[in-house]
């Protein structure tokens, strides 16, 4: 088998899903360390000054994988005009002038260059057939699926339930259980026991709960080191939240055109988009005000924007988003993350949205 | 007969420092009266930070200042969506969505001329971009033929103007001036730095003066083809003049926040060190102070001279 010790960036729960996809075809998998204040420190030194925040966060990934033996990183590539296409190069030069011996295997996206693609699907699983990639593939979709939905179950639970600490202890031990399984017996166990321990939590159904929708860019939504955590503080106040992106409908979306049974697609997003974003224009701008418009439709209280700093896409969002807003009657609240982001700061405003939120919704009860 | 003139406003900001003479042309042959907004000015940067997200970059910003300028004093003001300029690449997203981030910020009353520029597929599609203006204004399609045909010859020969410019190397230094046009020949925005630097004898190279070929060659130099027009461009030339045995330094001017300039620059940095040649990163934005752009300046071009005289160059 090749000596190649496979490294990838973090992104919220991803790992799971690219580890269920590479070990079963024998590949040696190198995690990074969860991200931290020491992983940012690294990939700021090292990056651009103005790259977005997850080039950075990458970077810090990859050092610290380096420094566990990892010696080829798999990245995602792309088409433009979000910079995100052209991660992978910036990061090779600054990780050879830098001394790290990478080999960097770069899948772009499947629309343009299908054959490459092929060829370095080929260059990571070496001899394993076409067969045993495809059975991968089913495998570490499902263990997506499961840690999606388990997500969406939390998010749900999370301002109903009398013991808040216990539930977060049983959703930890779930991501750890579902990255545990090794066969799809053993999945659909965790599966089942999942569902079960669930069921046991002590909840309000009756709960009147405030519902914030978050959007943004697909970074820093799934990562929760990068977004402070932000769905669980919410759940903690008493917010019931939904995220416009999730890994498996993003998948869905981009790499199965939208094929895949039972997943949401973003289609309605772009079409509710585009009276006030006529054309794509990259990253998930579009998607971000046409979410907006729909979740307001959906009779949502609110919507918060999540993006990194100097990301472009967004920033046209973030123009055009209070008018949308003051249009739908949809309170919205832009929060963009750097390096020097504080956490003080993200919980201040977000108390001041609720609070916001809440009175406003308590006056229209009275006027009634 | 004399029937009005409909009167078009080009903010003077943005690709107006690329394709001016082909709009110029263009609208001009369709009979419309074309108003240039006045250079930009510490008022017009105030108005388009205040009516801007404080995220975007300062070009963006000097635009919408620009539009506030034209305002309602003409018929339209023209705010294409320029989606692709060459085949299989972008500007950047700001540019993708500039119609839309106008249209929804500044006030309803300023009618904005928008229409799709798209020559992702085929560059023959800005037959389409010159259709929909002719339906707008109402012109028969040979006349809109006519007047896009004219245009493109009268921008072709412009640009062969710029690169005869380009040959015109006096004795001193040469510095390569690398920064997309919006930030090189806006005086305001980069503090008059061309003329500064002819000033002081030195020659300035710009990638107006690279010819397309040779930078679309050392373009595609690059392991991955830059999905950016103009961050390619960029590379291109400035990988070229870092070759340049004329050429004693480079300078590299970039708006704070450009999403493509911080990779590009990173790129054409880390060349220049591996080569040899010195290099100024200038960051301009809406704070950016004259005295400390002099300061750099001065010390730079002092450092080059040094090593011209030490034959080190």
């Amino acid at each position: 088998m090749s000596r190649m010790k496979i490294t990838f960036p973090h992104m919220g729960n991803m790992y799971i899903t690219v580890k269920a996809l590479l070990e079963p075809l024998g590949v040696k998998v190198v995690i990074p360390p969860k991200t931290n204040k020491a992983t940012i420190t690294k990939g700021v030194q090292t990056s651009p000054e103005f790259a977005c925040l997850p080039l950075k966060v990458n970077m810090g990934n990859f050092m610290e994988a380096y420094k566990e033996g990892a010696n080829t990183i798999l990245m995602a590539g792309g088409i433009g005009p979000c910079r995100f296409g052209y991660y992978a190069q910036i990061q090779r030069e600054i990780l050879g002038d830098l001394g790290y011996e990478f080999d960097m295997v770069v899948l772009e996206p499947p629309e343009k260059h299908i054959g490459e693609l092929f060829v370095n699907i080929k260059k990571v699983t070496g001899q394993t057939s076409w067969l045993r990639i495809y059975q991968a593939l089913k495998f570490a979709w499902q263990k997506l699926l499961l840690v999606d939905t388990l997500e969406k179950e939390i998010f749900r639970y999370r301002p109903r339930v009398k013991d808040f600490d216990a539930l977060e202890k049983f959703y930890n031990k779930g991501l750890a259980a579902i990255d545990a399984a090794q066969s799809y017996k053993e999945l659909s166990s965790v599966r089942k026991n999942l569902w079960r321990e669930l069921s046991s939590f002590e909840v309000d159904w009756e709960k009147q709960c405030l519902k914030i929708a978050l959007v943004g860019e697909i970074y820093v939504l799934l990562d929760d080191y990068i977004n402070f955590d932000i769905a669980r503080k919410l759940g903690r106040m008493g917010v019931e939240v939904d995220r416009s992106i999730f890994l498996s409908e993003w998948v869905n979306e981009h790499l199965f055109k939208g094929l895949l049974p039972g997943i949401k697609s973003s289609n309605h997003a772009h079409l509710a988009a585009r009276p006030w974003i006529k054309t794509f224009i990259g990253g998930h701008g579009q998607e971000t005000v046409g979410h907006t418009v729909l979740y307001s439709q959906e009779g949502y209280d609110g919507v918060i924007q999540l993006a990194p700093f100097t990301c472009m896409p967004e920033i046209v969002a973030q123009s055009i988003l209070p008018k949308v807003s003051a249009l739908h009657g949809i309170p919205t609240l832009s929060i963009i993350v750097d390096e020097h982001s504080g956490e003080a700061g993200l919980v201040t405003r977000l108390e001041a949205f609720i609070d916001l939120i809440s009175r406003k919704n308590y006056q229209r009860r009275e006027v009634i | 007969m004399n029937k009005n003139r409909i009167k078009v406003g080009i903010p003077r900001a943005l690709l107006y420092h690329t394709y001016y003479p082909m709009w110029k042309t263009f609208f001009e042959e369709l009979d419309c009266q074309i108003v240039v907004s006045e250079p930009t000015s510490k008022v017009t940067l105030d108005k388009g930070v205040k009516n801007t997200v404080d995220e975007a970059c300062l070009p963006v910003k000097a635009f919408v200042g620009h539009v506030l300028e034209l305002g309602s004093k003409v018929d339209w003001v023209f705010v294409p969506r320029l989606i692709s300029v060459e085949e299989r690449t972008y500007i950047c997203p700001k540019f993708l969505g500039l119609p839309d981030m106008i249209k929804h910020t500044l006030p309803s009353e300023i009618p904005i001329l928008e229409v799709d520029v798209n020559l992702y597929r085929r560059k023959e599609d800005i037959w389409k971009t010159a259709w929909d203006i002719g339906l707008k204004f109402k012109v028969t399609p040979v006349k809109v033929w006519r007047a896009l045909q004219k245009s493109l010859v009268i921008w072709r020969l412009h640009c062969e103007a710029l690169l005869e410019e380009g040959k015109d190397l006096k004795k001193g230094l040469t510095i390569a001036l690398i920064g997309h046009p919006y930030n090189l020949y806006d005086e305001y925005i980069n503090m008059n730095l061309i003329k500064r630097l002819k000033n002081n004898g030195i020659n300035v190279i710009t990638p107006e003066h690279v010819p397309e070929p040779i930078i679309q060659e050392y373009a595609a130099r690059l392991p991955k083809k830059l999905f950016w027009s103009m961050g390619k461009t960029l590379i291109g030339s400035a990988y070229h003049l870092i070759e340049h045995p004329q050429v004693d330094g480079m300078i590299h001017i970039a708006a704070f926040g450009c999403g493509p300039d911080s990779f590009t620059g990173e790129l054409i940095e880390r060349r220049c060190r591996r080569l040899g040649k010195p290099i100024l990163n200038l960051n301009l934005d809406e704070h950016t102070g004259e005295a400390g752009i002099v300061t750099r300046l001065e010390a730079f071009i002092d450092m080059l001279e040094w090593r011209k005289s030490q034959c080190l160059g």
